[in-house]
């Protein structure tokens, strides 16, 4: 009992994610850059190399497109690898293993073969990282038919989502973000939970706006919420968990009753996840049902800036989100 | 060889005529190659092939209706109808699938042998790819990652001189390309790709290696296609260089009459029997082809099937 009151962080709860899978699944691997040092993943494998040894654990080349592509091979062959990308951006040079393979070799083989691999990408950014140590690539992935992605916000779902996306037949792009890294919780008992089994969840009730949020975004949701309180606005907050292939339904029921919408996401504005939200959701309700018009809070569309001054605007933050609420919805 | 040749020439001619609706790559010409590897394989390896794949897969799996009924887009193809001519599988003979992006399935071979370590299982794994593919970086990302992680992996480079129109020589300072496995400590071996024997000594002394102590190994064979990068023309004039007189003369380095003549003159083979051969072929393409025609087309509902696994 008293241990259930330890809280763990998120990036602790990751970690034991990987722990769980490599102590019960001996087709399970882990390969990527950096996995020997927590210079790359933070805690989040610590020890798992002296624990599982080096042959599971593998740090790898400089070769994003090999490890990922071995990754995708390797699951075709009955393993369940995980290919670790610690930055988000470094992980374009692996699109083909991603997008022309992975996603695709169930169905151009008429399914009698899958690539059942895990592909866990970090969003690194702040600190004046620039353009390049930045990027939140979800939406995109999104886009691709036949690949799962996966954005954990609470410490539960880090762990428990890990281990439902290497269990999953199909790939998966599982998303953790460093900003979420020192966010706790109490964990419940591990959980095997088939992947497309999981919805975007309702993680605070309400009834007079919906907030969609997806990773760090739905922290900026939640903690904006809040404040709303404070004001006597009582928002619904959901957080998406799987964005590919989504499943709108929860968010939709949320809207018929709330009659207000708002997404927040981490990525950019064009062509984006709150594009997507919004869309299947206004799609499907009867006109006229919304208060206020659907909108989104999102990066803008440039590149990260590295000067600290233009940083400061570039990410929402609850601040933003309050104002921007009190700007375009009435109560 | 006289099978695939047989195979790929009716496949031509049904592409000529209009039968077959998606592109075609025809190895014609190149056949030693899959056949003189194949020969050492087991069910339980992994093999990857590329866009001109054909070979590839009837030298461990020779079921011709199957193959005839994928490029026809039939349910009753190796892929299910769902791939057509560029994306081949055969599960049960190890052959794990063709995809004509270039060189996208050799790291894919790469984790299907850093699997088989991994399990201890003593298979191996190929990746064929052409001589083009190795201008692609995850080729030299495999090399090296296949050598420093010591992986059970035979690369087959099937350099036919040729990267769809243009010559090895616009594109390369060398006309070979074994010297990417001397950078990466890689044991290799310069072949006649045309000369199935030599082609089957060398990677069966590779493969008889890698079984023993996991380790990686190339194979370059030189050969040459006798019809244009895809579909049933000679390609002769795209432009750039690829001279009839050439072709002429790869066409007397044809890998089957080398090998039929070669059995004639040591007395193990007759004219005759090539002959008999040759007319049983025959019918046996005619016979799975008529087959292939008459089967069914995948359902329309079948569309969204196979997305993903969990449905």
């Amino acid at each position: 009992m008293f241990t259930n009151m330890i809280k763990t962080t998120y990036s602790d709860a990751i970690l034991s994610g990987f722990d769980y899978l490599l102590e019960n699944y001996s087709e399970v691997f882990v390969l990527g850059q950096g996995l020997w040092s927590p210079w790359y993943v933070g805690n989040t494998m610590k020890n798992l190399d002296k624990k599982y040894g080096k042959e599971r654990i593998i740090d790898t080349p400089v070769s994003e497109s090999a490890c990922t592509g071995a990754a995708v091979g390797a699951s075709i062959c009955g393993m369940k690898p995980i290919i670790v990308h610690p930055r988000m951006d470094f992980m374009l040079y692996a699109m083909d293993s991603i997008v022309n393979q992975a996603a695709k070799w169930s169905y151009m083989f008429g399914g009698q073969l899958n690539a059942p691999v895990t592909i866990r990408c970090i969003i690194n950014r702040g600190g004046s990282q620039g353009a390049q140590h930045s990027q939140a690539l979800h939406s995109w992935f999104a886009h691709i038919p036949g690949i799962r992605v996966v954005m954990p916000f609470t410490a539960d779902d880090a762990r428990d989502l890990l281990i439902s996306s290497v269990l999953c037949p199909d790939p998966v792009i599982y998303i953790d973000d460093r900003w979420l890294y020192e966010q706790t919780a109490n964990l419940n008992p591990i959980k095997e939970t088939p992947l497309d089994s999981v919805t975007p969840k309702c993680i605070k009730k309400g009834d007079q706006i919906t907030i969609v949020g997806s990773g760090y975004s739905t922290l900026l949701a939640l903690r904006a919420s809040n404040k709303l309180n404070c004001n006597g606005i009582c928002a619904e907050v959901f957080d998406l968990r799987v964005l590919n292939p989504f499943n709108s339904k929860n968010i939709l029921d949320s809207v018929l009753k709330t009659k207000r919408l708002l997404v927040i996401d981490s990525g950019w504005k064009t062509c984006g996840m709150a594009s997507e939200v919004i869309t299947s959701i206004v799609e499907n309700i009867p006109t006229n049902t919304l208060i206020d018009p659907p909108r989104r809070i999102t990066l803008p569309d440039c590149p990260a800036p590295s000067s600290e001054v233009h940083e400061k605007d570039y990410y929402p933050d609850e601040e933003k989100i309050i104002k921007f609420i009190n700007k375009f919805y009435c109560f | 060889m006289s099978v695939i040749r047989a195979a790929e020439i009716k496949i031509a001619d049904a592409k000529k005529n209009g039968l077959i609706k998606g592109p075609v790559h025809l190895g014609v010409g190149q056949e030693a190659i899959a056949v003189g590897v194949s020969k050492n394989l087991q069910d339980t390896d992994r093999i990857f092939g590329a866009h001109r794949s054909h070979s590839h897969i009837l030298g461990v799996d020779n079921d011709l209706h199957k193959l005839f009924a994928e490029v026809l887009g039939k349910n009753t193809g190796f892929s299910s109808g769902m791939g057509g001519s560029m994306h081949l599988v055969s599960k049960s003979k190890g052959f794990l699938g063709s995809v004509p992006i270039v060189a996208g399935t050799v790291p894919l071979a790469l984790g299907a042998g850093l699997a088989s370590k991994l399990q201890k299982s003593g298979d191996i794994a190929i990746s064929y790819l052409g001589d083009g593919a190795t201008e692609e970086g995850v080729f030299h990302e495999s090399l090296n990652f296949a050598r420093v992680s010591n992986i059970p992996i035979l690369f087959v480079v099937e350099n036919n001189l040729f990267s769809s129109h243009m010559h090895m020589s616009l594109r390369q300072p060398s006309n070979t390309i074994n010297r990417f496995a001397k950078a990466h400590k890689i044991e290799s071996k310069l072949v006649d790709g045309n000369d199935v024997i030599e082609i089957y000594k060398t990677s069966s002394e590779f493969i008889r290696k890698m079984r023993l102590k996991p380790e990686p190994y190339l194979i370059e064979a030189i050969t040459y296609r006798w019809f244009g990068h895809v579909d049933w023309r000679d390609d002769i004039d795209v432009g750039v260089e690829r001279s009839k007189k050439d072709l002429l003369n790869w066409k007397k380095r044809d890998p089957i009459k080398r090998l039929s003549d070669a059995m004639i003159n040591k007395k193990i083979w007759t004219k005759e029997k090539q002959i008999t051969l040759d007319s049983k072929i025959k019918e046996l393409i005619e016979e799975n082809w008529e087959k292939a025609t008459t089967d069914d087309f995948p359902n329309k509902e079948s569309l969204l099937d196979n997305v993903y696994k969990y449905d």
